[in-house]
């Protein structure tokens, strides 16, 4: 009897010890196939002069040489086979682009959220209603379509200009090239990377597609807020601006920090947008890391240089984890404290 | 000294004006002055117009019968004309293909994405919530690694390796599976099908990216689902498969719809997979075509097609989201990993 137990018992340890891998095993099966094993594979490439050439036989092609870190250096240094790159420059703008977009979205998302939170407004529903309207649309689709409001003979953003010139007179028609203008408009603006005026083209028109998600986000955390707290500061005599900096901004702030993140990692690997609006141009001056490493994929076909590429943006990437990481964890200790 | 409280009144308008009472607080008992009223419908219409700029533009286009381009801004439609819809549906681009089969496509491979990772993802997802095991920070480590890497990042790799499963025609009734049978050396057959050059295949490809969001996403839902309910479940004597399937899984159906959705909408304007990897015209996906109609290859395309075309593109995923705009956007920012 006492062994039947013990079996039994035994049985159920390893039951209970091996459940967890038994759940987790469909997933890892498949990951193990699809991702793990391709992220390997980019790995041990990126050691090597990958090409067309070794498409058919891959790691067993004959011509395939092993070139050690020379992907990495001729990245760093600007020695692949490609004009106007530099890694450098094209890492900056990716920050600058990212860092700009959510400088600009989470304010006008936090301005609208409580203008529309002010009570006893007409047509709230109907706003909230039109203001969410960007958000649903995927990007592509918007970044299609302000490409044509940018076209420089037909688009609709030189037509509205001419109009505005027309007022003051000049009836030229307005010629401006938002898309292909190389000349930077504001040449002392990060000069590591000068914005050419593509730049400010994508900022309105990325502005028009990211703040509503932010108001989203605020409207939500504003609505969670006591009203009791401004009840009091108003017996306390404090103003609207005093209330809105010492309550509503701290007590949206743990919502607001996540959300500008996700905009930020969002912003910072918007390949359909940037794609599809500029495909990086003009001269690679809007070119983001991961419409850069497309390009050599897909147009340039160096494999090897581009899994060398891919492996410096998740390095990227990790680094802006691990960093952004410790603010939201910061912002948990703070809704708990 | 009591003058200071009185200070915000004498200040000049602009600063009044911007300065309002931001706390939603005093709804009822106090009214607002009509002319602060006026002030913010005023900049409300500013937005509104903001918004609607670029939407009744492609709206006005779209029912535009005229194929040439706008040479005046025009964004409200003077006439309405389905032309441009009824030629999209018809035949969208030079390729010999129906709407139909873009829609289709587009429709499998988001649908299939979605469903697929869910699947896949929440048992792993409920292991990692639930059980304290040997190495669980490594393996959640694994998992969240490869959503730092952009889709493009493994794009040949998985290029590669679906490539490499074929189905081959070797001639004389001879037939192939490429991996794992070959035809005889020397002969050069005829590819029946290749996985990667399929919407099943570009399916797989896109998993690997889809999966390990849904794993987390889920795990963090799972994560706030009190514990009292599995712990009830055991005093009743269910064994630990039981509570998933009985006690925690139907109370992850919500989440598991959004996540689904997510993963739907998020790869409902796929556009690198499918673009590296199909050849055939007849598996083109609805982004792929939108490609197609935009820039300096596409002068032909007439704008009014090109936007009706872009309106079907968005309507299904913007259906979605309104109906399901406040899940989707706790979704999001509930899992503990965003992005």
């Amino acid at each position: 009897m006492d062994i039947g137990i013990a079996i039994n018992k035994g049985k159920n340890a390893i039951r209970r010890g091996g459940l967890p891998y038994i759940y987790l095993a469909p997933a890892f099966i498949v990951m193990g196939v699809i991702t793990f094993y391709p992220l390997v594979y980019q790995f041990i490439i990126s050691f090597s002069d990958f090409q067309t050439k070794d498409l058919l036989l891959g790691l067993s092609s004959p011509k395939l040489s092993w070139i050690s870190i020379q992907n990495y250096v001729d990245i760093f240094t600007g020695g692949l086979p490609v004009q106007n790159f530099e890694f450098f420059r094209v890492l900056t703008y990716n920050f600058w682009w990212a860092i700009t977009n959510v400088a600009v979205h989470v304010p006008a998302g936090i301005l609208i959220a409580v203008l529309l939170n002010i009570p006893g407004i007409w047509f709230k529903r109907f706003y909230r209603a039109i203001y969410v309207l960007p958000v649903v649309i995927p990007p592509l689709v918007v970044a299609t379509v302000w490409r044509n409001i940018f076209d420089e003979q037909y688009g609709a953003m030189n037509q509205i200009l001419a109009v505005v010139t027309q007022l003051f007179g000049s009836g030229d028609p307005v010629r401006i090239r938002w898309l292909f203008e190389y000349t930077p408009p504001i040449p002392w603006l990060l000069p590591n990377s000068p914005l050419p005026l593509a730049y400010y083209a994508m900022m309105i028109a990325n502005f028009w597609l990211g703040w509503p998600f932010m108001v989203l986000v605020a409207t939500g955390a504003l609505q969670s807020i006591s009203k009791e707290l401004y009840e009091a500061a108003d017996m306390d005599g404090a103003s609207n601006v005093q209330q809105f900096w010492n309550i509503t901004l701290p007590l949206i702030r743990p919502a607001m920090i996540p959300a500008a993140i996700y905009g930020f990692t969002l912003s910072f690997n918007l390949f359909n947008f940037v794609y599809f609006m500029t495909q990086g141009g003009p001269a690679r001056s809007t070119e983001i890391l991961v419409t850069f490493v497309y390009d050599l994929v897909r147009n340039l076909r160096l494999y090897g240089a581009a899994a060398a590429f891919s492996m410096i943006i998740l390095v990227v990437a990790l680094i802006i984890f691990l960093i952004t990481n410790r603010i939201t964890n910061a912002t948990a200790s703070y809704t708990e404290a | 000294m009591t003058t200071h409280v009185e200070s915000p009144k004498r200040k000049n308008f602009l600063v009044r004006f911007f300065t309002m009472d931001t706390s939603g607080s005093k709804g009822i008992g106090r009214k607002l002055p009509l002319w602060r009223q006026l002030g913010i419908q005023l900049l409300c219409l500013i937005i509104v117009a903001e918004v609607m700029f670029p939407l009744m533009y492609v709206i006005t286009m779209s029912l535009s019968s005229k194929s040439e381009r706008p040479s005046a801004l025009q964004l409200f439609p003077k006439e309405i004309s389905l032309v441009a819809y009824k030629q999209v549906l018809d035949r969208p681009t030079a390729n010999p293909v129906t709407f139909l089969t873009l829609l289709r496509n587009s429709f499998l491979l988001s649908f299939g994405v979605g469903l697929a990772s869910i699947l896949i993802a929440v048992t792993a997802a409920y292991s990692f919530s639930r059980f304290n095991f040997p190495m669980r920070q490594v393996l959640m480590i694994l998992v969240f690694v490869p959503l730092l890497m952009p889709a493009v990042g493994l794009a040949t790799p998985l290029f590669l390796l679906l490539n490499s499963v074929k189905f081959t025609d070797c001639g004389g009734g001879v037939m192939a599976l490429t991996p794992f049978t070959a035809c005889a050396a020397g002969v050069t057959g005829k590819i029946l099908f290749n996985l990667r050059d399929s919407l099943f295949g570009v399916g797989i490809a896109m998993i690997s990216g889809a999966l390990p969001f849904a794993v987390w996403n889920l795990k963090g839902y799972l994560d706030t689902i009190p514990r009292e309910l599995e712990e009830a479940g055991k005093i009743d004597g269910a064994d630990s498969n039981q509570i998933f399937w009985k006690i925690v899984l139907p109370l992850a159906v919500p989440q598991l719809a959004v996540t689904f959705f997510l993963g739907f909408i998020g790869h409902w304007q796929e556009f690198v997979m499918p673009w590296l990897f199909l050849t055939n015209p007849g598996s083109y996906t609805l982004s792929m075509t939108l490609y197609n109609m935009v820039g300096q290859y596409a002068t032909s395309i007439p704008w009014n097609t090109f936007s009706a075309f872009a309106i079907i593109v968005a309507f299904p995923v913007a259906v979605i989201y309104i109906i399901l705009q406040k899940q989707i956007v706790s979704g999001l920012t509930l899992g503990s990993v965003k992005g």
